[in-house]
């Protein structure tokens, strides 16, 4: 469903180029749970702006769904945001003074085709799915606790049910605990569901919870492996 | 992104930060409301201006003695002139047509006294005609029946003013008997006032007597201090003014206009003249209070810019949820306009009842007009797309990424 292509990515900065990416190729299927992992510099970030239509590649392919991404309008890529790809944050990032309710909304307001009356069904069960407690659904989202508020932007990712989720740190502002729960409920919107996610992390043990590990340093891939919690379920 | 959820997400802002959107809806009200008001004055000055004009009478020629061609020298005063005579305005009566009434007038500055009280006013000699003219009626007696203004009985009409002076608030001197000039006359009604207005021909400050009279005991000759026309209709009185000129040009046996020992004010002129002179008023008064709403303007925009750099990573949320660029510019643009709708209906309404408390406390007239309404209003809805478009574009362009990550 993902198909990267000698992916590369030049920043310029004055006269000095810096090359975060330099040619990364993979391949992700319908369904998959990946992991991309790397240290701070290795380019993963770089990666996720690109897989999430926020960021173009200088060169190389990118075909999401059998969309090639390449030469896409600012418009176009909106739309694809829109329609095909739900971002969950390591901060959450959400509205702080609207409700559970609403913040889950917010992606659906961008997204002509879908309808008013609709939206509330959509944002329920997408919240059902990430699992929030109903009684949490009317508070603040400034009310919520860190893994709470992890949970509604999770839902707030699924509600335009997009060809993929991208998690960047989703654990990153949360303690252990809290961390396993978040970590749990994407393996479980993997699984039930049948979501395919992408998870961005420069940790080791959050990114065993994935299938697949994809390792990245220095701007190149360095490993593509079955994860060991596959491995262990075999 | 339909036009009901900008409006929802507006209001969710906007309303997230009372305080800080009330007091930037405060620079506008206070705009619009000085606008509004500062107009109001001019535009009521300009009424009151007009209705002292047209008080005066309508359709009014005055024909005084005198050079008209007067620049740079010392214009001869109206009473010094003799050149102006009775037999002019006997002329001007029987021979021009569409005149409705001719009155001439002979006026002198004269010391009055009753009894210990004395001042010194405008003495008018007149004509029934020019009773109908200016639309003059008594509060207290009754004005100069045909044979007083006809013969030479010693009667006087006062103006209020006088009337107080002499005898005191509220007093009534008809039948009580003043010295004009030594000479004795007797009062047989006082004025109803004319409303105050100031300077040398303050029309309640007046004496009226019979013309023979003043004639016969003030002058001595045949000439005359002016003669007031009235037209028929406005219409007729361009042909009007210029007919009497001709009139009296050949009856003066004067050639050449410039030349001519009288002038002719046309009253329309006149109102021409001051309305132009009171517009400039209002202009000035507006643009003194629109200084004011351009400073709230660019609170706006100082909030605007605020809010965007306060709101940076929900921008970059936005963008990454699908908002497309247009959408997030939108958004900032009703915010803004939002602002200055509200502050602008609220100033409309502190307009009014400000310029209403002016007429009142003040003692100015004020107007206000639906088309200064209408202004202040599309000119807050367009301070708003104004002064909220520089904002509201840099929110759009922001780079998602680099929106994401700010702290």
């Amino acid at each position: 469903m993902i198909s990267c292509k000698d992916i590369i990515k030049t920043y310029k900065t004055g006269d000095t180029e810096t090359n975060v990416l330099k040619g990364v190729s993979f391949e992700i299927k319908k369904g998959e749970f990946v992991a991309i992992i790397g240290p701070s510099g290795s380019g993963k970030s770089t990666l996720m702006h690109i897989l999430g239509a926020l960021d173009k590649p200088t060169s190389g392919e990118y075909i999401l769904n059998g969309k090639n991404m390449l030469d896409l309008s600012d418009n176009e890529l909106a739309a694809i945001r829109s329609e095909r790809i739900g971002f969950v944050f390591q901060s959450f990032n959400l509205l702080s003074r609207a409700t559970v309710l609403r913040n889950v909304m917010l992606p659906l307001i961008y997204d002509n085709d879908v309808k008013k009356e609709e939206r509330r069904k959509l944002a329920e069960k997408s919240l059902l799915s990430a699992g929030l407690d109903k009684d949490r659904w009317h508070h603040l989202s400034s009310q919520l606790s860190g893994g709470q508020m992890q949970r509604v932007a999770i839902a707030r990712a699924l509600v335009n049910n997009p060809d993929l989720i991208l998690a960047d740190e989703p654990t990153g502002n949360l303690d252990s605990k809290t961390g396993d729960i978040v970590l749990e409920t994407f393996q479980k919107l993997n699984k039930e569901y049948g979501h395919t996610i992408v998870l961005i992390t420069h940790e080791r043990y959050v990114a065993e919870h994935a299938d697949r590990i994809i390792e990245l340093k220095d701007g190149i891939i360095v490993n593509d492996n079955t994860s060991k919690s596959l491995l262990k379920n075999k | 992104m339909t036009f009901a959820d900008l409006l929802e997400e507006t209001y969710l802002s906007l309303s997230a930060n009372k305080s800080r959107s009330g007091l930037t809806i405060l620079g506008i009200v206070i705009g619009i409301a000085s606008v509004i008001t500062m107009v109001s004055v001019g535009q009521g000055t300009t009424a009151e201006i007009e209705g002292q004009i047209q008080s005066l009478g309508s359709n009014l020629l005055i024909v005084s003695p005198g050079s008209q061609k007067s620049y740079g020298s010392m214009v001869r005063s109206s009473s010094s002139s003799t050149t102006l005579t009775l037999a002019d305005s006997e002329a001007i009566k029987n021979e021009i047509s569409n005149l409705k009434y001719v009155a001439s007038v002979i006026s002198a500055r004269k010391q009055v006294v009753y009894k210990g009280n004395n001042t010194n006013t405008n003495i008018y000699g007149i004509n029934s005609d020019y009773q109908l003219i200016k639309s003059l009626s008594v509060s207290l007696g009754n004005f100069f029946t045909t044979t007083q203004i006809e013969g030479v009985s010693k009667v006087a009409v006062l103006g209020p003013t006088v009337s107080e002076t002499l005898f005191g608030e509220n007093a009534d001197p008809v039948g009580s008997k003043i010295k004009i000039d030594g000479m004795e006359f007797t009062i047989i009604g006082v004025t109803e006032s004319k409303g105050t207005s100031s300077g040398m021909n303050n029309a309640d400050d007046i004496i009226y007597i019979p013309i023979a009279v003043a004639k016969h005991y003030f002058t001595g000759n045949n000439s005359v201090s002016n003669i007031n026309i009235e037209v028929i209709s406005a219409k007729y009185m361009d042909k009007a003014e210029e007919d009497v000129q001709a009139l009296l040009l050949t009856r003066h046996k004067i050639e050449n206009v410039d030349s001519a020992d009288f002038s002719i004010t046309n009253q329309a002129e006149v109102m021409e003249t001051m309305s132009s002179v009171s517009g400039t008023l209002t202009l000035l008064l507006g643009a003194i209070a629109g200084i004011s709403l351009i400073v709230g303007g660019i609170g706006i925009m100082n909030m605007m810019l605020t809010t965007v750099t306060e709101r940076t990573r929900e921008i970059g949320l936005r963008k990454s949820l699908g908002a497309r660029s247009n959408d997030i510019s939108n958004q900032f643009l009703l915010e803004s306009i939002s602002l200055t709708f509200l502050g602008g209906i609220i100033g409309i309404i502190l307009g009014i009842l400000a310029s209403f408390l002016v007429n009142k406390l003040g003692g100015t007239t004020t107007v206000v007009t639906l088309s200064s309404i209408l202004l202040a209003f599309f000119v807050s809805a367009g301070i708003g797309i104004a002064f909220g478009y520089y904002p509201a574009k840099r929110a759009s362009n922001l780079n998602p990424i680099e929106a994401l990550r700010y702290e």
